[in-house]
């Protein structure tokens, strides 16, 4: 594996939860979350993940910082193993890999001011004299675009626009490497949504800091994501360049998640010829290729075989036996 | 498109007020707007800026203590809807206006069956025996295109997914056959693919009932999807109402300009995203001119003197908020 060089690898990640089972409940049943989900995140950019509700981004986000432990497969961060790490250099990690979640409200406590707030992470980690503190606290906050008078009110006090960059301040205090934000603009409204995207682009600009940012918005990840996987039900189905895999996308369940993102343009409707159903229960997938119920192009092993994530030109990646056809992009020949 | 149909409902002067402090303060300002029938009116602006206190003034849901209807009128059938009694009113709703509210579970009954609670506001509405009334709901459930509709009938709303409690809201609403659907964020907390499907059906019922629909949103990607005309609100005031190929092609109010550089697109790559600085005066401290001076890269210092009005702009059925624009496309 390579070593050191600040990067975010997942290799087969894999997390199951079993629900039901209790003494009169239903029967005990396994949700299979997420499935040998594997990427990169170099240091510095940023990767998308999309998909649609329950198809296991907050899973994928969550285990990478061991909130809750994988099932399987492997996490490496600059070069450490972070499934395997233990006491000390466990915290190093959760330093160096902070969380942004989507509601910024629960994540603060009402009854301690902003200064409080930032404050704790610096202290749990024992970061530097009180002077020290304070000045990575000033910092912080106006890099988020906050007043420094913030520091003193209350979480109430601010627009969900504003505890958001009260979130991002929190993850910034400790000088992370790798943010990892889940849906962290999806409960805003456009015009602070946009302020707060400007934030985190200046942020991964001026500290050269590496993003997994989840959310649902096409638009959003188009902006601001380098490259992107699509999950559906627990699995990566396509991956690579953001604009690339949005204006050409190899598996159909990238191109109906493009076609049914409204674009601002009268004249660019919708045009879903068929209503194309809902995501199928984790629980109970169907066999085969999980997307196949919902698919106009399944046939043959559609029905029966789990497609592999196969290469194709230009660095793209697609589970599918029957992708979408582009004037030059092939499937790459497996090697042998 | 929509000129020669019949209004079907004509807000004119609306101003809607809240208690605060013990002073009442304007939520909604003189704000004039009407539908046609068989017509989507898109209501889109930023959070505060006053879709849902109109929403909710239309059919007079606003909370009973500390807010008040406090001008203007709401023609409807012949009636001014704010004169009605609290009976009368109550026929109104859920009978010729209904409404879908943004988070579905609270407005469903958890204890009922999904085919219970259809069939109960049939019965309550139209007087229909209760044999016919579920008939109807389960017609109206394969209406919204819910899957195995027949024993879904059966199930309770938490066994549903939100897309399909959005439906059933949607089916509830229609139960009645409503001249006017007002549907406040009905799509927001969806994914994309099932906006995708109720914007779509919303558009098909509106056809085949020929109802008039008010669609509230903030994301005016789905207001290019799914409006005819569009008005445009900031602090409680229409800044710019147009047909929807107008308002994208020719947007006049420098809020509106603003308010489409924000939204990144999946289509195409946006080079920069250009948020909008500030936010919406609270309605208690509103200005006393333009109320989106202070943000405006337009404004002039006559801009916080006076209020401005809304008025004409180039092309049939737009009009706009901003002196400063239609001094600049006369000159
Ligand atoms: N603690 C848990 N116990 C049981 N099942 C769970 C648990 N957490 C998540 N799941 C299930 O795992 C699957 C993936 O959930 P996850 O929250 O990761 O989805 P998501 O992609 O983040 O969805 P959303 O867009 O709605 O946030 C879902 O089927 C969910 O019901
Ligand atoms: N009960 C109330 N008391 C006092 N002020 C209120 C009350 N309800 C709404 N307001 C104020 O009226 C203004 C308009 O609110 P409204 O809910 O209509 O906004 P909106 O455009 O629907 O926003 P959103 O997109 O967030 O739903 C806001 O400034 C809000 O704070
Ligand atoms: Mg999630
Ligand atoms: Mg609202």
């Amino acid at each position: 594996m390579t070593a050191g060089n600040g990067a975010l690898e997942v290799r087969n990640l894999a997390k199951h939860f079993t629900i039901g089972g209790g003494l009169f409940g239903p029967e005990k049943k396994l949700v299979r979350a997420v499935n040998d989900v594997s990427f990169t995140v170099p240091k510095g950019t940023s990767l998308g993940l999309v998909g649609e509700s329950g198809c296991g981004k907050s899973t994928v986000a969550r285990s990478l910082l061991r909130l809750i432990e994988p099932d399987a497969g492997s996490v490496v961060f600059d070069g450490i193993d972070v499934r395997a790490a233990k006491g000390a250099a466990l915290r190093q990690l959760r330093r160096r890999m902070q969380i942004v979640f989507q509601d910024p409200y629960s994540s603060l406590n009402p009854r301690r001011t902003i200064q409080q707030a930032l404050e704790e992470p610096l202290r749990v980690h024992r970061l530097g004299t009180a002077r020290e503190i304070a000045e990575k606290i000033e910092t912080a906050i106006t890099e988020v675009g906050l007043p420094k008078q913030a520091l003193d009110r209350y979480p109430h006090e601010f627009s969900g626009g504003q505890r958001q960059r009260i979130g991002i301040a929190r993850a910034l205090v400790l000088d992370p490497e790798l943010i990892v934000a889940d849906e962290p603009v999806s409960a805003l409204d456009v015009s602070v949504q946009a302020q707060i995207l400007r934030v985190l682009e200046r942020l991964r600009d001026k500290r050269g800091l590496s993003f997994l940012f989840v959310s649902h918005d096409l638009g959003v990840v188009r902006h601001f994501c380098e490259r992107v996987c699509v999950m559906y039900l627990g699995r990566i189905v396509e991956q690579g360049v953001t604009a690339e895999v949005f204006d050409r996308p190899l598996h159909p369940y990238t191109k109906l998640l493009r076609d049914s993102s409204p674009v601002p343009d009268p004249t660019a409707r919708l045009t879903l010829t068929k209503i194309m159903g809902e995501v199928p229960s984790a629980a109970n997938p169907p066999p085969g290729c999980t997307f196949h119920p919902r698919c106009v192009r399944a046939a043959g092993p559609c029905m029966t075989d789990i497609p592999a994530l196969n290469e194709h030109d230009r660095g793209r990646q697609a589970a599918c036996y029957h992708p979408e056809t582009w004037p030059g992009l092939q499937a790459v020949a497996a090697a042998g | 498109m929509q000129q020669n149909q019949e209004t079907a409902l004509d807000i004119r002067g609306l101003r809607t007020e809240f208690k605060v402090g013990g002073r009442w303060y304007p939520a909604v300002r003189d704000l004039s707007l009407d539908v046609a029938e068989n017509e989507t009116l898109a209501i889109v602006g930023e959070s505060g800026s006053g879709k849902s206190v109109t929403a909710l003034s239309i059919l007079r849901l606003l909370p009973q203590a500390g807010a008040r209807i406090g001008a203007g009128e709401v023609l409807f059938e012949g009636r001014d809807l704010t004169k009605l009694s609290e009976r009368e009113m109550s026929s109104v709703r859920g009978n010729s206006i209904a409404m879908i509210f943004q988070e579905p579970m609270t407005s469903l009954n958890p204890t009922m069956t999904v085919g219970e609670q259809i069939a109960e506001a049939i019965t309550i509405h139209r007087g229909a025996s209760q044999a016919d009334a579920m008939a109807e709901a389960l017609r109206l459930l394969k209406e919204v295109k819910i899957p195995s509709a027949d024993s879904r009938l059966h199930d309770y709303p938490h066994q549903f997914s939100g897309g399909m409690r959005q439906r059933v809201m949607i089916a509830m609403a229609l139960a009645c056959r409503p001249k006017v659907l007002l549907a406040d964020e009905p799509t927001t907390a969806l994914d994309v693919t099932i906006q995708a499907q109720v914007l779509m059906q919303l558009d098909e019922l509106k056809e085949a009932y020929g109802m008039s629909v008010v669609f509230i949103t903030h994301n005016l990607g789905v207001v290019a999807q799914i409006a005819d005309r569009v008005a445009v609100m900031y602090a409680g005031e229409v800044v710019e109402l147009a047909t929807v190929d107008a308002l994208f092609a020719n947007p006049a109010h420098p809020y509106t300009v603003a308010l489409l550089r924000t939204m990144p697109r999946a289509d195409r790559a946006t080079e920069s995203l250009e948020p909008i600085p500030g936010s919406v005066p609270p309605v208690t401290a509103m200005p006393e001119g333009c109320a989106y001076a202070s943000r405006c890269p337009l404004k002039q210092p006559s801009c916080e003197d006076k209020r401005p009005e809304l008025l004409p702009f180039d092309g049939p059925g737009h009009q706009v908020r901003c002196p400063v624009r239609l001094e600049q496309t006369r000159g």
